[in-house]
């Protein structure tokens, strides 16, 4: 598990790996949308929470088809079928290495960003910490929706469009933690079901995939 | 009728026959059904006192969302049997509804889309129940194209079958999610079984049949489209065991 984790974690950073293409669209979303909406300081702050959380949601889902993509391609998913670990743990190793490489380095920009769109200060940490818990879930759940669309030609739209209302529930109560939270208001509900929708995920999803994958491979 | 005898119809040859006796009446019923209960509903209900006429766009926005929702129920039930029994009339069955539940879904949006601009003076609002139709809808959309994207029968089946089960979890969730986001526009149910208030009885049984309607045409387009789609897979079978031959 390990020896595929960083495998698939040092494809990734490498040149072609697409390592930096998420982080670098959600840099572009977070310094255009002034110019879209306008320099106004107090209109900037009041958008910036959900502003920070779709620009993330959109360079998480920019990556997904890279997921099994290439490794599909090359044969090498065949043989990790083969191999003695389960599909399942295959597909969880798969979504924590698309984690560390794009949620978690979004994840870490955030604050940054976030100078840049005029986030009030109490959000900051608010914001890091729904982003963190919520991104996970982006993972996994886009984990599957590569899953579903690996055998495809030309999976991309259809990927984005299966996984666009899959997405929904998480960019509600994420979007609303960092809101409250930069607005000084309790957090405690989206919070906890934000942390709900996440271990959720994490436990269910991956044998939904593994099964996917298991009939993609077929 | 013991419930083994219920998976004969999963046969397909027994599904075709047994269909070829009810699809008729089932057919009819629903055109009588609608054809009354709309005419009904039209033309011989008074105008409600605050929206004047336009309450009658009722009786194709509740029976339509009624159907968009059941819809998908059964596409949840007849996947669930195909995961578990493989049988393939249920996976044709399931493909063949989806289109008729998108449709619904589209009907439900627009009329209510209609409806709402004279009395809440906007097509849109971010409504938790608009918004959890709209997110139905994309589920269906979904469906349907991972349906269409695969030239495999039973990796479509089995694919679409596995996303109808995740779908159903997910919808059920930004159901909720969308009512803690956002407080709603849309009235309450006014058709519940246990409440005091209810929608008054002029408009609830002309309503009631159409429902009916709504609910035995559902049946009778998922029956034709079910049949369809099992001759169409024949004929596949058929020319591909010809084309071996010659």
């Amino acid at each position: 598990m390990i020896a595929l984790l960083t495998r698939d974690m040092r494809l990734a950073v490498r040149a072609g790996g697409g390592f930096g293409l998420g982080l670098a669209f959600f840099l572009i979303v977070v310094v255009l949308v002034p110019f879209g909406v306008g320099p106004q300081s107090a209109l900037l702050s009041k958008i910036a929470p959900g502003i920070l959380w779709l620009g993330a949601l959109l360079a998480c889902l920019l990556s997904l088809d890279r997921i099994f993509a290439l490794d599909h391609e090359d044969g090498s998913l065949d043989l990790l079928a083969t191999a003695p670990l389960p599909m399942e743990g295959i597909v969880s190793v798969k979504a924590l290495a698309h984690w560390l490489t794009t949620g978690l380095p979004l994840v870490l920009a955030a604050p940054v960003l976030g100078v840049l769109l005029n986030l009030p200060g109490p959000g900051f940490g608010w914001l890091l910490l729904s982003l963190a818990l919520g991104t996970p879930a982006l993972s996994v759940i886009g984990t599957f929706g590569a899953a579903l669309t690996v055998g495809l030609k030309r999976g991309g739209l259809l990927l984005s469009l299966l996984v666009l209302p899959l997405y929904v529930p998480t960019l509600i109560f994420g979007a609303e933690v960092a809101r409250r939270g930069a607005e000084g208001l309790d957090v405690t509900t989206p919070l906890a079901l934000l942390a709900g929708i996440t271990c959720g995920t994490i436990a269910l999803l991956p044998f939904a995939s593994a099964a996917v994958l298991r009939v993609n491979l077929r | 009728m013991s419930l083994n005898a219920l998976w004969e119809y999963a046969n397909p040859k027994k599904f075709i026959e047994t269909t070829d006796r009810v699809l008729p009446f089932v057919a009819w019923a629903a055109a009588l059904l609608l054809a009354a209960g709309l005419v009904w509903g039209f033309f011989f209900t008074p105008d409600d006192y605050q929206q004047g006429s336009t309450v009658k766009i009722i009786y194709l926005h509740v029976p339509a969302a009624l159907m968009a929702i059941n819809a998908w129920l059964m596409m949840l039930v007849t996947s669930l049997v195909w995961i578990v029994r493989r049988h393939h009339v249920s996976a044709l069955a399931a493909r063949a509804a989806a289109p008729v539940g998108m449709v619904m879904t589209l009907i439900a949006l627009a009329t209510g889309a209609l409806w709402g601009q004279p009395m809440w003076g906007t097509w849109w609002a971010w409504d938790p129940r608009l918004t959890s139709f709209l997110i139905l809808f994309l589920f269906y959309l979904g469906y349907i194209a991972l349906w269409e994207a695969i030239e495999n029968d039973d990796t479509a089946a089995d694919l679409t079958s596995i996303l109808c089960l995740v779908g159903s979890v997910f919808a059920l969730l930004s159901r909720y999610a969308v009512n803690f986001w956002n407080q709603g526009l849309h009235q309450g149910a006014s058709l519940s079984l246990d409440k005091e208030e209810n929608v008054a009885d002029v408009f609830w049984y002309p309503l009631l049949v159409v429902m009916a309607g709504f609910v035995l045409l559902f049946v009778a387009l998922v029956l034709v489209r079910t049949r369809t789609e099992i001759r169409a897979r024949r004929m596949r079978a058929l020319l591909a065991r010809e084309r071996m031959q010659a």
